[in-house]
């Protein structure tokens, strides 16, 4: 008799602590879904990477180097190019749709390389302290001194054109400042009664720093992956214009730096069809960013 | 020897580790990950004699050590050689550099400092209303255009279609250079609005929820005197360190503006060499950035604590 109370009192616990561990997102995505302008925004980024996907799977956008009409054809005038053509008579809308491609994947290949590094030199240096965090500190110290811009322009240059370089680049420049919020995060954690716990029923530094402390501190990691994206995709414009860009396909950057020659010429319209696609993306990550913050911090709610 | 002191030593020690790093950092992208250097000067035909006479003449046959400890001694000396496409002293040429940057960026900082702080009292004294969402929207939409769509967009129009001003070169001297300036002074004031209002507001936000504001209110007095003579007051310790860190951004110029604007500044400079694959100037400009951010940091720290006594000295 008594066993089977204990045995259920148990079970209750558990599904309890399930709902619980349940609960702390589903606090946050009820936060987010009150915010409509967030939720907008989160369907444009989906919307984005579904072209994203759906071009690289060649099933839009695959046509975007055929000539479809006369080199510079002005917009609005002919549905087959409606956003117009450029100097080899290519659909400009078929270009923005391809580059998609380059600008999601810049944002989501950067932040593969930065979050790891970030995270990991982040937590170990927040959570042992001394001397690892002496180390690690110094190392981002000297990567952060050099004006991300300058180094960025550095290590693209040294490794040479083409759409790895910008992974690379903007890979190693974004990690310093997820590094630098973990580091923190996990330094007013370590102490915490729930890490003490933790410790108390025998578990080992890494258990505590990789199970207990890390999923506490995610939300961080998502809210910067968010403004991530947002910079990638501006950054690649840059490198395009130092003519160290993606070559062979085309990007928003790309067209963007095109527009040098163009625009004298009174052809603005792979200009502004980049400059478009690019506004209401980096605006839905912009809008994300901030949105996720408030949702998955509320202490900092006001 | 009382604690701020003995914090200020310790931090001044600690500026040479960092250097030291920024030098390793450097040496490790121009010397250990480049391709030889003297391949992409020689062009695609030249012989291998005369690749092996361009390596001995740029100092690449030393052991790697040595070229590393170059990097540190032009570090602490501020002598950087020569050019390699100009030929010229690279000291000289950054000094030169450095006018032409400032002309344009010491305008730009200031004005867009003051209208960015004037926006963000606004937005925080309406914080809520109407007028706030409407400052913080416009402000990230103008964040999410690409800056090189800025830029070539206001050329393009303000200098080229309507001939307001000068579509690039400069002159030296003033007031020559104010024509030459002006545009590309508003483009950086238009690209920093965004982020700055956004910026001063969170600093502004967070000092309106402290427990001493609630006091001012509590004993009565008016909006506009806890605003301006308690909130401002104390936002202005982040406001000022923020700006101190800024400083450096101004002295290595801006990049894109300078380059499409062909004035002959530090920035300028800087893409010239990335252009021409000269290594010193880009390894000059490096070290000469790094440095001054690190020193501006520096004083940021130490203002940081003698300002604000509730900083704690580690």
């Amino acid at each position: 008799m008594s066993t089977t109370n204990t045995l259920e009192e148990a079970r209750n616990i558990e599904t309890a602590i399930k709902e619980k561990k349940r609960s702390l997102w589903f606090d946050a995505w009820a936060r987010l879904k009150t915010d409509k302008i967030a939720v907008i925004s989160l369907i444009i980024v989906i919307l984005y990477a579904l072209t994203a996907v759906l071009s690289s799977l060649g099933i839009i956008a695959a046509d975007w180097a055929r000539e479809v009409g006369p080199s510079y054809a002005a917009p609005f005038e002919n549905w087959d190019y409606i956003l117009g053509t450029d100097i080899f008579g290519r659909d400009v809308l078929t270009k923005v749709i391809h580059g998609s491609q380059v600008a999601m994947s810049v944002g989501f290949i950067s932040s593969l390389i930065a979050i790891p590094i970030g995270v990991f030199f982040g937590a170990i240096a927040g959570y042992y302290g001394g001397k690892v965090d002496e180390i690690i500190v110094w190392f981002y110290t000297t990567f952060s001194s050099i004006p991300a811009i300058m180094l960025l322009m550095s290590i693209a240059f040294v490794l040479g054109k083409g759409i790895t370089t910008v992974y690379i680049a903007l890979g190693l420049t974004s990690w310093v400042g997820l590094c630098r919020l973990i580091r923190g995060e996990v330094l007013k954690h370590k102490n915490r009664e729930y890490v003490q716990a933790a410790g108390a029923i025998g578990a080992g530094h890494f258990r505590k720093l990789f199970k207990h402390i890390l999923p506490n501190v995610t939300h961080i990691v998502i809210i910067n992956t968010s403004l991530q994206f947002q910079i990638a995709i501006k950054s690649e414009v840059i490198l395009s214009y130092l003519g160290l860009g993606v070559s062979g396909q085309p990007s928003w950057g790309t067209m963007i730096d095109d527009a040098k020659l163009e625009l004298a010429r009174g052809v603005w319209w792979q200009l502004f069809g980049a400059t478009f696609a690019m506004f209401f993306v980096v605006l839905a990550f912009n809008i994300l960013g901030d949105a996720l913050r408030d949702a998955l911090d509320p202490k900092l709610k006001r | 020897m009382n604690a701020s002191t003995n914090y200020i030593i310790r931090r001044l020690l600690y500026l040479i580790p960092v250097l030291l790093g920024v030098c390793f950092l450097i040496f490790i992208i121009f010397n250990v990950v480049s391709e030889d250097p003297a391949l992409i000067l020689a062009g695609k035909n030249a012989s291998a004699e005369r690749i092996a006479d361009l390596r001995q003449e740029l100092g690449l046959n030393q052991p790697l050590f040595v070229q590393y400890l170059d990097i540190v001694k032009s570090a602490f000396t501020f002598e950087f050689g020569q050019s390699w496409s100009t030929k010229q002293n690279i000291s000289d040429m950054l000094t030169r550099g450095a006018i032409p940057s400032l002309t344009l960026t010491l305008p730009a900082f200031v004005i867009s400092t003051f209208l960015s702080l004037f926006f963000s009292v606004i937005v925080a004294y309406y914080r809520g209303k109407g007028i706030d969402l409407f400052i913080r929207i416009t402000c990230i939409a103008m964040m999410s255009i690409s800056s090189l769509a800025y830029i070539l967009f206001f050329q393009y129009f303000f200098a080229f279609k309507l001939g307001l001003f000068e579509i690039s070169g400069y002159e030296f001297g003033f007031p020559g250079f104010i024509p030459y300036i002006a545009l590309p002074v508003i483009i950086w004031i238009v690209l920093s609005l965004g982020p700055d209002i956004r910026f001063y507001r969170t600093l502004i936000l967070d000092e309106i929820y402290q427990d001493y504001v609630r006091t001012a209110r509590a004993k009565g007095l008016s909006e506009k005197v806890v605003l301006f003579k308690h909130v401002l007051r104390n936002a202005m310790i982040p406001i000022v360190t923020y700006l101190v860190v800024q400083l450096p951004f101004l002295l290595t110029g801006a990049l894109l503006l300078e380059s499409f604007f062909s004035i002959p500044g530090l920035g300028g400079i800087t893409i010239q060499a990335l252009n021409s694959s000269d290594f010193p100037v880009l390894k000059a400009m490096a070290i000469l950035s790094a440095v001054a951010y690190i020193i501006f940091t520096l004083v940021q720290d130490i203002l940081y604590t003698l300002v604000d006594p509730r900083v704690k000295l580690q």
